[in-house]
């Protein structure tokens, strides 16, 4: 056990964890933060996506240790005082997502791939894309949230999302 | 070998369950004033059961209850269980439909077998056709109780006041009162029966429209709990330690260095071999420092398993339900038509993968036991709870967080039983959340089967004989939806080597895999387009109108494919579903197989809910594209090879073709269940496409493993 001092969602938590626990459990174990879901443990599915210093991570690959000292933003750290942020809200008006569980991980990836490609062309949506699984099928609809959201962020100006 | 049915939706309880008699709860009290309805004596319920429950005992009790309340708020209960097929919106637009109060004000409890009405599980999409007008029947009892209160107050005919926006209205005075208003806050039970009044379809305001999914902002923001994310004062979290394979037998364990590790504490309790540890990263290294071994007897490959199934049949190779039609006749027709076919298919186990893997959190109080856990039958896990721990089922509850889907694969209690298990022992409350690598080798598989099929046509395109015989995948969608004189479809029950069980449309996939190909071969051999084909010997008029549909959107026959490129079409009817489905494929010289567009045309009557229907009618589809191309469980002596996403490939974004849906509206026609057909005609479409593109027929399911054609 050791003692980590994590920068959750623009708050300073500590928590006490194995060093080389996976931030996936910490986050959702030790800090109540259920957003962030598991779905395969090996980097395989995108269902634990997180940011580490503005960048997407599987939180399942990532140790406690290796996290503390980076800025960490989960699902829950998105929206502000309750308004959502262009992405989220996009997935709502598309209806992109039937059971939802992939929805945490589509929606970090999504806001990581229109902040580096404001405009997506359809290859940059799948590149960024490919490694979120929606088992349920929802990729169309996933795909027409992100157009929507890109839209959006244009005539605003703005990405709504801190780092 | 696992008894698990291969066909629930058909034999409900092949595992032993019993039915206890369900107590008036205490639920009934604390519902406070308001109204509360319930319905008895549906003629529905005994439906939905079927004939085939067996010894168990129908329910006499209801089948779901309404209330409402002081303020006016709609409370509906239903054993239901939503699993991402959004009934929780779409049931609850139902009633506020004949409720005639805005949507949101109903809140819909399901699943909890402490707070609803025993049902039988939510598969078989049975929850529309069967929840639906339950409900639709009590929230219009509802309406009338209202209306009849209210008329006595005002001292008047029931018959001159209006229901609207939850008010009871006399037009003739101006008067108007609340729901809640009109019960006085008093205890109001009524229990009504009989079928009273229903909106048709064609008047709905709030059925038959787009509402969307009522939680959807719980989904976006991460708040929404799942089973997994259940958390209790004082939880500990499970590990089961694995046998190395299927029918394994313990032979040693040591247990030492687990043991040393803090918090750790292993469990041995009979054939359970476990760890539960204050943190779950703490259990798994803990579970894997346990170093057991285990006897695990030689088993069959997946290299074998089509020479294995028809070479030991079970039950003597009959099904419990007779065959349909006779050999005799098929014969006699065979020889004498034109044009004679004979083919044989095959389809690969595959697994559910649901994202959010088997999950259950397990607490003891005493004797009393709760379990959270996912499953798509929130009784039967009670049930099964109930009688591994020996206790009335009266001691268990079990709730289920609407989960992480499950199409089909969340039917049993395994994970709950392990969890309980584990509580039991450690004196605490136990999460157990099963690895991706436990849910892709202890859940169960869809069944794979291998389907032979003969057939006889005459020069004209008519079609004169079939026969269909289905080994091991099940009888759902088998009989033949054509016109044909002499026919025998059977489906083969054989012995099988993996765990298998429901999955979305049960064997109706591989049965119209292996029908619509064969047609498909039969149009050629006469030298028909195989949608006039369809047409030429196709009288029933629901599945004539998806494929005109289906067709006229996708532009078949208007043009030919470029060199490379290849168009198929599919469909077919199952559970009151109408599907027809387009493809188009391109294939490059070296084999290299890409999925351009899929158009899937589908009816189910009046639709309650367009944008949760196409959403699931078009996830279907894309679900079913990785068991056409792809998705295979590879095993060998107990042990399954490709247990993680990495290496069993499901569909992903790079996958995606164009996908079209296009709703039929039968307003006039009731509603049936969308969450399973609409898989049917993907992967016969795909195969009938790649002859198209390359005169190569491929009839093993998947098609093209590594995104090659038959590598
Ligand atoms: S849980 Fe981390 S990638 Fe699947
Ligand atoms: S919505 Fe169910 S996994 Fe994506």
């Amino acid at each position: 056990m050791a003692r980590f001092l994590l920068d959750v969602n623009g708050a300073k938590l500590p928590v006490e964890a194995p060093g080389d626990e996976p931030l996936l459990w910490v986050l959702r174990n030790r800090l109540d933060l259920m957003g962030t879901k598991y779905g395969c443990g090996e980097g395989q599915c995108g269902a634990c996506t997180v940011f580490l210093d503005g960048q997407p991570a599987r939180s399942c690959q990532v140790t406690v240790a290796a996290a503390a000292g980076s800025k960490i933003i989960t699902i829950e750290g998105l929206d502000q005082n309750g308004v959502l942020t262009p992405v989220q809200q996009a997935f709502v008006d598309e209806g992109a997502f039937q059971c939802g569980y992939c929805t945490s991980g589509m929606i970090l990836s999504a806001t990581a791939l229109l902040r580096e490609h404001p405009r997506p062309t359809q290859q940059q949506i799948i590149d960024a894309m490919d490694g979120n699984v929606c088992r349920c099928g929802t990729y169309p609809r996933i795909v027409a949230a992100i157009r929507r959201a890109s839209q959006r962020m244009a005539t605003e100006g703005s990405s709504h999302v801190q780092d | 070998m696992s008894r698990i049915s291969s066909e629930p939706a058909q034999y409900p309880i092949r595992e032993r369950l019993h039915w206890f008699e369900l107590p008036r709860r205490d639920f009934l009290k604390l519902c406070g004033g308001g109204l509360l309805v319930c319905l008895s004596g549906s003629p529905l319920r005994a439906q939905e059961a079927g004939g085939h429950f067996g010894e168990h005992e129908l329910p006499k009790e209801i089948g779901a209850w309404i209330h409402i309340g002081p303020d006016g708020a709609v409370t509906v209960f239903t054993g239901k269980v939503e699993v991402g097929q959004n009934i929780r919106t779409s049931l609850a637009q139902l009633v506020a439909e004949e409720l005639r109060v805005g949507f949101n004000t109903i809140t819909m409890v399901m699943g909890d077998t402490d707070l609803t009405p025993w049902d039988m599980g939510t598969f078989g999409s049975r929850s529309t056709p069967t929840m639906g007008p339950i409900l639709r029947n009590m929230a219009s009892a509802a309406r009338q109780v209202l209306t009849e209160t209210a008329a006595q107050r005002w001292n008047t005919d029931p018959s001159r006041l209006s229901a609207g926006d939850g008010r009871i209205t006399n037009p003739a005075t101006g008067e108007s009162l609340g729901y809640g208003e009109i019960t006085r806050g008093e205890k109001l039970t009524r229990t009504v029966s009989g079928d009273p009044p229903l909106t048709p379809a064609a008047e709905w305001k709030v059925a038959g429209t787009a509402v969307p999914k009522v939680n959807g902002r719980a989904f976006v923001t991460g708040k929404h709990r799942f089973p997994s994310d259940i958390s209790r004062p004082g939880m500990l979290f499970g590990k089961i330690v694995r046998p190395a394979g299927f029918h394994g037998t313990l032979v040693s364990a040591d247990t030492s260095q687990a043991e040393k590790m803090p918090g750790v504490q292993v469990v041995r309790d009979a054939d359970l071999l476990g760890v539960v540890a204050p943190g779950s990263w703490t259990a798994e290294q803990a579970a894997g420092a346990v170093h057991a071994h285990w006897n695990v007897p030689p088993q069959i490959s997946n290299a074998e398993l089509f020479s294995y199934l028809p070479a030991h049949p079970e039950n003597a190779g009959r099904d419990d339900s007779d065959a349909q039609g006779s050999l005799a006749a098929v014969e006699k027709t065979l020889a004498g038509s034109e044009v004679k076919l004979q083919q044989q298919y095959t389809i690969a186990y595959i697994a559910h993968a649901p994202l959010e893997p088997r999950a259950a959190v397990a607490e003891w109080n005493g004797n009393q036991l709760t379990v959270w856990t996912g499953t798509q039958r929130p009784f039967g896990v009670r049930d099964e709870l109930a009688e591994a721990f020996r206790i009335p089922a009266t001691q268990v509850r079990v709730i289920m967080p609407d989960m992480g889907s499950g199409y089909g694969g969340k039917h049993t209690g395994e994970c709950a039983i392990e969890a309980a298990r584990l509580a039991k022992a450690a004196g605490k409350p136990v999460k157990l959340i099963w690895t991706r690598e436990e849910e892709f080798t202890w859940a169960y598989f869809r069944p794979a089967g291998l389907i032979r099929i003969r057939s006889g046509a005459e020069r004209d395109g008519k079609l004169t004989a079939w026969e269909h015989l289905n080994y091991n995948s099940g009888p759902s969608g088998i009989d033949i939806p054509y016109d044909v004189s002499a026919k025998l479809v059977e489906f083969r029950p054989t012995q099988y080597p993996l765990r298998q069980g429901s999955y979305r449309g049960l064997a109706a996939t591989a049965n119209h895999f292996a029908r619509e190909s064969h047609i498909d071969e039969l149009a050629h051999a006469v030298g028909m387009d195989p949608l006039q084909f369809r047409l030429r010997n196709l009288s029933n008029d629901r599945l004539r109108v998806v494929f005109q549909t289906a067709a006229e959107r996708f532009g078949w026959g208007k043009s030919k494919p470029a060199a490379g490129v290849g168009y198929g079409i599919a469909g077919g009817t199952e559970k009151g579903g109408y599907v027809a489905t387009c493809a188009e494929v391109e294939v490059d010289p070296a084999g290299k197989i890409r999925l351009r567009r899929i158009v899937q045309a589908w009816e189910c009557g009046a639709i309650v809910n367009p944008d949760g229907l196409r959403n699931q009618v078009m996830g279907a589809a894309i679900q079913g594209l990785g068991g056409a191309l792809f998705e295979s469980i590879q095993f060998k002596d107990g042990r399954i090879l490709n247990p993680h996403f990495a290496e069993y490939r499901v569909p992903r974004f790079s996958d995606m073709p164009e996908v079209e849906v296009i709703l039929v509206n039968r307003k006039d026609l009731p509603s049936a269940g969308a969450g399973e057909t609409g898989i049917v005609g993907v992967a016969p479409a795909i195969s009938n496409a790649i002859y198209s593109a390359t005169a190569k027929r491929l009839r093993d399911m998947p098609m093209a493993p590594g995104a090659m054609l038959g590598v």
